[in-house]
């Protein structure tokens, strides 16, 4: 039986008040959200916090809103919610296809995408998918509000931005027009974690040339979670079946798999490349279906 | 630390360590052990109730956390009339063998049912996809939660008059 080590928990009655309990407890104290990253961590003794601030009564954390140009999720809304969202679906459906194959349902119920983004693992698929839609995510503490670019959220694996005394409360997705976006992961069974996967968003300019391209891979190192080099070779080029597959070519070169149960670093490298062209593949007709349809425009 | 939770519809007053995992309240603490428990890391589901309506996985959450709020366990599934037409559809269509994953199946096709009357075989799958069950299949587990729907809306259909007939 795998049981945590002790510590003290708390349960926060408003943002304001899990900061001020971050705060006071320091170094010791973790958010809980979902649990299902940190509980399993616990019980292994992975991690050992001392104190625990629960999030999950802060329902003014859990929302999903279209403010002008740009997405606002809430950093307590749960993949299921992600999931059924029309919204979602609509400006962004990397998002979909990505919650589809996250975890199963029941943890799909409590995980949620501030827990995804604040675990920090290299594996984890909203990483990815956030990097390819260069979302930016609000930090709060005590002193108020930063906004930081997902690029630099990440300071290695398990490590993020987020200070002592501070939590994320929410993350922020550009809408762009004409624009298409997919996730494509390959699992050994229903419900794992990735194998490798690829996230791709495109945003076409009036002449069809790629005005904003955004990749970002899972489960093929922490630094290839943003893959810069094959952003750069689509900008600014017309889309094309040679120029994603030349994309996918430099995805894979360019990322640090490991070898483990899951496959061997070659496998993972060859499936890099793969699913980052046939991601762009998907996006960018998604772009030309919604500039057809006028809803791009 | 001092939780209340519902369980099954009564209100279970105690005093728990914050690392108390739910599975365990359940299990050690109510000694409803309808609740089985697996794994032990999230994988298998068989540990799966209903928290606030809605399945978890009771080995992954703690009893600290489920403070406040509604827990229903395989025990809770049978009703004043009898059993739930989801434990009914598991006889009928022999939905477990050994029944270690029973519990945790029953209660996901509970929660499935109150939102969706109807689902397709293709839900129902997507809706047990988290749960192991090494025993059967899954064909016959699709088969008793199938049942269920179809039954369920035949009682439900047939209910007024009962209703009416309960009132005189
Ligand atoms: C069986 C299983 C399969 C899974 N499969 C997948 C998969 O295929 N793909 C995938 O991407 N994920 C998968 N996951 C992970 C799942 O998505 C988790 O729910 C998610 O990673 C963490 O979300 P959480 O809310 O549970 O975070 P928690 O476990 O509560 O927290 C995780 C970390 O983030 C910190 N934290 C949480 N919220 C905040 C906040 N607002 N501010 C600051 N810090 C915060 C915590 O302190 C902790 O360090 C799986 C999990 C399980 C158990
Ligand atoms: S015991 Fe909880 S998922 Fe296996
Ligand atoms: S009936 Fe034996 S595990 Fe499902």
């Amino acid at each position: 039986m795998q049981v945590p080590a002790s510590f003290d928990y708390r349960r926060a009655e408003s943002v304001d008040d899990a900061l001020a309990l971050l705060e006071r407890y320091g170094d010791g104290a973790r958010v809980i959200a979902g649990g299902h990253s940190l509980l399993p961590m616990m019980k292994l003794r992975l991690a050992r916090p001392e104190y625990l601030v629960d999030i999950n009564d802060l329902t003014e954390l859990d929302y999903l809103r279209l403010d002008g140009d740009r997405l606002r999720i809430g950093a307590l809304t749960r993949h299921r919610k992600l999931l059924e969202s029309e919204v979602v679906e609509h400006f962004f459906p990397i998002f979909t296809d990505a919650e589809r194959v996250i975890a199963d349902p029941p943890v799909r119920n409590r995980g949620t995408i501030g827990g995804s983004l604040c675990q920090a693992d290299p594996s984890e698929d909203l990483s990815a998918v956030c990097s390819a839609l260069a979302a930016e995510v609000v930090i709060r503490g005590r002193g108020g509000e930063r906004v930081v670019p997902v690029h630099e959220f990440y300071r290695g694996p398990y490590e993020t931005a987020v200070g002592v005394g501070e939590m994320l409360v929410e993350v922020r997705i550009p809408v762009r027009h004409r624009a298409g976006s997919a996730y494509e992961k390959v699992e050994r069974k229903a419900g794992d974690w990735a194998v490798a996967a690829a996230g791709a968003a495109l945003a076409l300019a009036q002449d069809g040339r790629i005005e904003v391209a955004g990749i970002g891979l899972a489960a093929v190192g922490a630094d290839a979670v943003h893959a810069r080099a094959a952003e750069e070779l689509l900008r600014g080029r017309e889309p094309s079946e040679e120029l994603f597959a030349e994309a996918g070519r430099r995805a894979g070169d360019d990322c640090e798999p490991v070898a483990d149960n899951r496959g061997t670093a070659e496998y993972k490298r060859h499936l890099a490349a793969e699913l980052t062209s046939r991601a762009l593949r998907r996006a960018a007709a998604r772009a030309a279906a919604g500039v057809e349809a006028g809803a791009g425009v | 630390m001092q939780v209340s939770i519902n369980v099954n519809g009564t209100d279970y007053n105690a005093e728990v360590e914050p690392r108390h995992l739910l599975v365990r309240f359940l299990r050690e603490d109510l000694r409803l052990t309808g609740t089985h428990w697996g794994c032990d890391t999230s994988n298998c589901g068989t540990c799966v109730v209903l928290l606030d309506g809605e399945p978890v996985k009771s080995c992954t959450v703690l009893a600290a956390m489920a403070s406040g709020h509604s827990v229903r366990t395989v025990e809770g599934l049978e009703g004043p009339d009898g059993l739930d037409p989801v434990q009914q559809g598991f006889m009928e269509e022999h939905g477990l063998q050994c029944g270690f994953c029973t519990p945790g199946m029953m209660l996901t096709a509970r929660a499935l049912l109150d939102r969706n009357h109807d689902p397709s075989e293709e839900q129902i799958r997507e809706a047990i996809s988290g749960q192991l069950c090494r025993c059967t299949g899954y064909l016959n587990i699709v088969r008793a939660v199938r049942w269920a729907a179809e039954h369920q809306a035949r009682a439900q259909t047939e209910s007024p008059s009962q209703s009416e007939t309960a009132g005189v």
